[in-house]
């Protein structure tokens, strides 16, 4: 019965949303504020249907009731409830339904919390986010439903990939999809300005908040990401470059571009054009990672339930949301008003040249993923290109990147000084030159390519710290008068600093992981091993019962000369539902370096093996990623947004990225 | 001019859907990479078989086209693929030779003791060495081998339903195995 009525909660949402895509648009171009304002509850009816059919979908997980097949499919009654409830969106269906809450939560969010916008436009971008969502509820009704129901019913379902039964993994759809489809906001802000033919420093100030807190979501998405890859995946790698990987990536990269395009929007009203086609490319990269996920055009080890009609449905969708608001840029953006001129030097011409940076490197990674497609398709050899391409092309444009960003906010706006930033930055230099000679000393001269990335980290670092310095006008005025202006420096200075420093450290985390050390080896219990200096000797393995797997736990004993580091209990987890085993690695961080074991097969004469790395840094790559969404955070709560414009927006999107 | 310029994104999206659509194709099976060895020797090999003490070598594999298949019991596609090859086996249509990959010769055989066992013979392949020379990337991959030993085609992933009718027995009928 509620399983029905989810199903039917789905199809009225349908309903409602063909309503928000069409009435207010009408309303809109008639200046009739009545069929506008039917727009704004359209979009909250549609959140609380679509709510209401997720709250059916996750009672039937909860309730384990395998009458339904996608329940049946994917969970099982011995599975703890954390997986049962992650288990609605750990499929093709249940993520697509995730997917369109996510899109009715921003809807619902525009509807109620940009009350002071003009009301066409907020009519005309519910009216876009309808659109949208009539697209994607179709997409689920007729192709991807997950409330059908088998008439034979097993005992017990089939249950979950034991792969996917992590907490880390419980977590990183939601805010995955969040970012995704946060950005269909700024998407709908840009085709309803190409509507209206009118973009302002006003429309970038309603805007930014939105995508802020959407890249916000999908920085920490993609952290939790690859975190769970590193301490799942058994072999201390986070990132594969695949395409599902690259997928979430690319809006990533376009998405940060367009953070940084419409502040120049905001401040200086030119770079609009440019702008309005970011918003659009940015959910235009989350549609075409939705469509090379599920339509198994592309090999990945994400592997969800490819199938070619869906394939063939998301395509279309595609064509028409991206093909049809590009067409409308193609119409109207030349149309729209240049604004101020600004000398390449200057802070406005930085913010190009991030933008330029950005967008190359989102390309290299378009055609890196998709390289394998456009080759077969000239009958060229079958390939993935994977880390050879990706080390040659995309890391090149962004160590200048980086460079750039100590710099750019040195520069003031219309004409910059690049001669004074530089000289200004003298003690940032230092400290790089200072960093790279002390570590090629400690090498002896070896990777230096990874002395380089670390080098401008600290460079960036530095940079970051200068420019913080200046501001507050430390060392050139009294003490208490600096500490009054740094309390009074807008949060949204701190926000660029905190992120830009988060992305010193990521930088330092990734360069450093070429020191990183590892040791394979055949251990019977009572054997040792050496790693990095440390001895780790593995005590016994003992076999234990965990809620739906039984488990072989090493003990394993690392130390360092004669005092003891830590005692770890990396384990190998067998599900017998599934016939399948997993690692369970045992790390043990001090936020320098992480100590990473785990524990392979045993032979017939009960020999483990054992596999340790010593990671530098490698903590620091998802510190970084944190401090970059923390510094989005403080952004948000800017008081800029609350001044006129978007004014009760800010709350709302502030608290978004922190569910 | 600047209408031009403002014509780039979507026309490029156009050339992009062309690709999808073109992807989408019947038939179309990502999962199928050519091996830079097509047409060359397969490489040597020499292994213990699973069952008995006698060997599998890539001399006993010549004379009549054979369809040689990696597999492991950790491997859950190969769970997948497995009741194909089963039913592969049972009509008779190809000589299918298993080697079992980075696996325990024990829990090879619980696996097809388990499953079924389609194979003629398989061999242990414990540390992965025949599979680096073959080039497989992950289990289970399919080779198909001319009577001559040469190879002439892969499979990577699990074998499906229409890469079997639609290429795997047209080759094994073209090579005359069948």
């Amino acid at each position: 019965m509620i399983v029905e009525l989810g199903h039917f909660c789905l199809i009225l949402a349908l309903f409602v949303a063909s309503i928000q895509a069409t009435v207010p648009l009408i309303g809109a171009s008639r200046r009739h504020l009545g069929w506008m304002a039917t727009g704004r509850s359209c979009a909250i009816a549609g959140f609380l249907l679509i709510g209401s059919a997720m709250a059916a979908l996750m009672h039937a997980y909860v309730v384990s009731d395998f009458s339904v097949v996608n329940v049946l499919q994917n969970s099982h009654t011995d599975k703890p409830l954390l997986y049962k409830i992650s288990g609605v969106w750990g499929n093709h269906e249940g993520s697509m339904l995730l997917w369109v809450f996510m899109l009715s939560l921003c809807a619902a969010a525009v509807a109620l919390f940009s009350t002071n916008l003009p009301p066409a436009l907020q009519a005309r971008v519910l009216a876009v986010q309808g659109m949208i969502g009539v697209g994607f509820l179709l997409f689920i009704l007729f192709t991807s439903n997950p409330f059908l129901r088998t008439d034979a019913p097993p005992a017990n379902g089939q249950g979950l990939n034991p792969v996917l039964q992590d907490p880390g993994l419980a977590f990183h759809p939601p805010f995955l999809y969040l970012g995704y489809v946060g950005f269909s906001v700024a998407f709908a802000f840009a085709v309803a300005a190409l509507i209206e033919g009118k973009v302002d420093a006003a429309w970038a100030r309603w805007v930014r908040p939105w995508t802020l807190a959407s890249w916000c979501a999908l920085t920490i998405g993609i952290a939790m990401g690859s975190w769970w890859a590193y301490y799942t995946l058994g072999w201390g790698g986070w990132w594969f470059w695949d395409p599902v990987e690259n997928a979430s990536f690319m809006p990533w990269l376009v998405g940060t571009a367009l953070i940084h395009s419409s502040i120049v929007v905001e401040k200086r009203d030119t770079l609009k054009t440019w702008t309005i086609l970011l918003a659009i490319v940015t959910f235009s990269l989350s549609l075409v990672g939705t469509f090379l996920v599920r339509s198994g055009v592309l090999t990945s080890v994400h592997a969800f339930a490819t199938d070619p009609a869906r394939g063939m449905f998301i395509l279309i969708l595609l064509m028409v949301a991206i093909g049809g608001s590009l067409t409308l840029y193609a119409f109207r953006a030349p149309k729209l008003q240049g604004g101020g001129l600004f000398a390449p030097l200057s802070r406005e011409g930085s913010l190009v040249l991030n933008n330029l940076l950005l967008s190359c490197g989102c390309a290299t990674v378009f055609l890196g993923t998709l390289y394998p497609l456009f080759l077969d398709a000239m009958n060229g050899p079958k390939l993935s290109v994977g880390f050879p391409f990706f080390n040659r092309t995309f890391v090149p444009l962004m160590v200048p990147m980086i460079v750039a960003v100590g710099i750019g906010p040195m520069l003031a706006w219309k004409r910059g000084d690049l001669r004074g930033a530089l000289q200004r930055l003298w003690v940032a230099s230092l400290f790089a030159v200072v960093v790279a000679l002390g570590l090629l000393y400690v090498a002896y001269g070896s990777h230096v390519l990874a002395v380089l990335g670390i080098a401008v980290a600290a460079w960036l670092a530095g940079a970051v710290v200068t420019e913080w310095a200046e501001r507050v006008g430390l060392f050139r005025m009294s003490l208490g008068d600096s500490i009054k202006r740094a309390i009074n420096l807008p949060r949204a200075a701190y926000g660029m600093s905190a992120a830009h420093f988060g992305l010193a450290v990521f930088v330092a985390g990734v360069s450093a992981s070429a020191f990183s050390q590892e040791a394979i080896e055949v251990l019977k219990a009572g054997g040792s091993m050496k790693l990095a200096g440390y001895d780790i000797v593995l005590q016994n393995v003992d076999r234990v019962p965990g809620p739906n797997y039984t488990a072989d736990r090493a003990t394993i004993r690392i130390s360092s000369g004669d005092a003891l580091v830590a005692t770890l209990y990396p384990e190998r987890r067998f599900f017998p539902l599934q016939q399948q085993t997993t690692g369970e690695t045992a790390i043990r961080t001090n936020g320098i370096a992480d100590l990473y074991l785990a524990l392979g097969d045993a032979d017939t004469a009960g020999n483990w093996t054992v596999r340790a790395y010593w990671k530098p840094l490698v903590p620091w790559i998802w510190i970084g990623a944190v401090i970059m969404a923390f510094g989005g955070m403080v952004s948000l709560s800017d008081r800029r947004w609350r001044v006129g414009a978007a004014a009760r927006s800010r709350r709302a999107v502030a608290t978004a990225p922190a569910e | 001019m600047r209408r031009l310029v403002a014509l780039l994104p979507v026309g490029f999206f156009l050339i992009l859907a062309g690709y999808f659509a073109w992807s989408l194709r019947p038939g179309y099976d990502p999962h199928e990479l050519p091996s830079a060895m097509i047409d060359q020797d397969a490489p040597a090999f020499d292994l213990a078989a699973l069952t008995g003490d006698g060997r599998v070598a890539r001399e006993a594999l010549k004379g009549q086209p054979t369809v040689v298949n990696f597999f492991a019991s950790w491997c859950v596609p190969c769970r997948v693929e497995h009741p194909l090859l089963m039913r592969l086996a049972a009509q008779g249509k190809i000589r299918l030779y298993g080697i079992a990959y980075k696996d325990k010769p024990e829990d090879s055989n619980r696996f097809l003791a388990q499953l079924g066992d389609p194979f003629k013979a398989v061999g242990i392949d414990r540390d992965g060495r025949v599979g680096l020379d073959f080039g497989v990337y992950g289990v289970p991959e399919t080779y198909v081998l001319d009577a001559a030993g040469h190879i002439r085609k892969r499979f990577v992933g699990p074998l499906n339903e229409a890469a079997v009718n639609k290429e795997l027995l047209p080759m094994l009928r073209q090579l005359g195995g069948s």
